[in-house]
């Protein structure tokens, strides 16, 4: 039976490539292998480029998310990410992660930290949860602070890192990028130095309605260049600067990503969509079973885009390398069209121009130059005040 | 003597279309098993000793002999856990770590 069990090392190549293949094996029988499940949109900080609308409320009670978990354990679901909003704020966030595990999911948090005390770090372990995702925004207490609008939050974000990791949970710094750029170089030091990794993502997106005020919070064209040409983000990320290979039949004929192939998002409220960062709202779990929503014709008309039928993206050049997000092309209008954000995103990591990127001559191809990033911008001055629905003062819990 | 064997507690797992894969939640390690370590996975229920198993899902189910069936099954559970993914004990087991 030598070869009745395949084992692979944790983040090692194997391992890519044995989800992999878990992962195609989903797709192809329409598995909803991995699904994102936010537990409420309200929050205890007021990050200046969050999506969501913290004032909507209407959660699932506790038993409608437990049979919201019956039900996908039942479809095949395995990967579960739960977040918000901020979970920490369910009451019986407890009773659904020892329910979720108790239905054998892979279980992983995001969450911003503030209220993950010993007591909780100690829950949280002894459940098994896997993985926990912490927003960092920057090195600096204040730069971090300023975006989360709530004073003291970075220390408290970064002392629960310390807390999961030291209890033996993965934990994964998050950093969103945007305007004014952070010092690339000192988060990751910082990261290793409480043992999480990082991410950084330099796409600040949309509101959920449709809002795109936030996406003014995006790096500007000189700052996403430096971004690129910063080592500290670089390591591992070579291929991906290189310039785009032809797009071969394989990738025609594939589609962007697992969106709604293998994977799904389901809202506070029970909306099912695609994906968080795609907002297509396919049916409710308050209104019908999770398969019956699976197998709608919303869903199926998801699953039926291919490359070769994407409107720009079928004959652009970068294609092979572009990390197209149907999702980002849906809040702009068309989900068989381009993502202007990824259009730029593409551009400036393989610097090979894009259809929609630059724009115009006014926008010329900036030079990569050394980084100058890690300055203190208040983005907080620039936007309105905190919306209903977000709860300031970490000490109120 | 007889060998008992438990899922350990700290495992993710899901069935997907006759392959079971496991996480392993302390060390996110990642394992898939094949049809018949599917089937011995499965009956890991800590009470039925593990040569009442293989009879009843490997060599019922997949026409091995018995020794031989037995001698791979011993030896894939104690790999098992040495990944910390199974309990393995000469008594029935209560509850796994
Ligand atoms: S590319 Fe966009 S829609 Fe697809 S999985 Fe990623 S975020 Fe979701
Ligand atoms: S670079 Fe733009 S046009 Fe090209 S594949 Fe990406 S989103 Fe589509």
């Amino acid at each position: 039976m030598t070869d009745a069990v395949s084992i692979t090392t944790a983040g090692g190549g194997t391992q890519t490539s044995l989800l992999g293949r878990i992962g195609a094996k989903a797709e192809a029988r329409v598995i909803p292998i991995s699904v994102h499940l936010d537990l409420t949109w309200r929050c205890n900080e007021g990050c200046v480029h969050c999506f969501l609308d913290h004032s909507v409320g209407g959660d699932m009670d506790t038993a409608e998310v437990k049979g919201a978990l019956d039900q996908l354990a039942a479809a095949g679901a395995m990967f579960l990410t739960l977040s918000g909003g901020e979970i920490m704020l369910r009451k019986d966030i407890f009773e659904i992660v020892a329910h979720a595990r108790s239905l054998l999911f892979d279980v992983r948090l995001k969450t911003n930290g503030v209220l993950i005390g010993d007591g909780e770090a100690d829950r949280f372990a002894e459940l098994g949860v896997r993985e926990v995702h912490i927003s960092i925004y920057s090195h600096l207490a204040e730069a971090h602070d300023a975006i989360t609008r709530v004073p003291g939050s970075f220390a408290l974000s970064i002392e629960a890192v310390k807390r999961l990791t030291s209890r033996g949970l993965a934990v994964e710094i998050r950093v969103p990028v945007m305007k004014g750029g952070a010092n690339y170089a000192r988060l990751r030091a910082l990261a290793k130095e409480v043992g999480a990794r990082i991410l950084y993502d330099p796409t600040i997106i949309p509101m959920m309605d449709g809002d795109r005020t936030p996406v003014s919070l995006n790096l500007s064209p000189a700052e996403r260049a430096e971004f690129y040409a910063d080592p500290a983000v670089l390591i591992g990320l070579e291929d991906d600067c290189a310039p785009p290979a032809p797009a071969g039949e394989e990738l025609l004929n594939g589609h962007s990503c697992g969106a709604g192939h293998l994977r799904c998002y389901i809202s506070p409220q029970g909306d099912v969509t695609p994906c968080v960062q795609f907002p297509l709202v396919c049916g409710s779990l308050r209104r019908g079973s999770f398969l019956e929503i699976w197998k709608s014709p919303q869903f199926a008309e998801v699953r039926g885009i291919r490359n070769r039928d994407l409107q720009v993206c079928s004959s652009c050049s970068s294609l092979s390398s572009c990390r197209r997000c149907p999702g980002l092309a849906f809040q702009e209008g068309n989900m068989h069209g381009a993502s202007s954000q990824d259009c730029e995103s593409t551009y400036f990591r393989t610097k090979v121009p894009t259809p929609l990127y630059p724009a115009t001559d006014l926008d010329p191809a900036p030079e990569r130059h050394p980084p100058v990033s890690g300055q203190f911008v208040p983005l907080a001055a620039l936007l309105p005040a905190p919306r209903d629905g977000m709860h300031r003062d970490p000490a109120a819990y | 003597m007889s060998m008992y064997i438990a899922k350990s507690r700290s495992i993710a797992a899901r069935a997907l279309d006759g392959e079971m894969i496991i996480m392993s939640t302390s060390d996110s390690m990642l394992f898939t098993l094949n049809e018949v370590a599917t089937e011995i996975w499965l009956a890991a229920d800590g009470r039925t000793p593990l040569s009442q198993i293989v009879q009843d899902k490997v060599c019922a189910k997949f026409e091995a002999e018995p020794e031989a069936a037995y001698a791979d099954a011993e030896d894939l559970c104690r790999r098992l856990a040495d990944y910390g993914i199974l309990v393995i004990s000469d008594q029935p087991i209560e509850s796994a770590r």
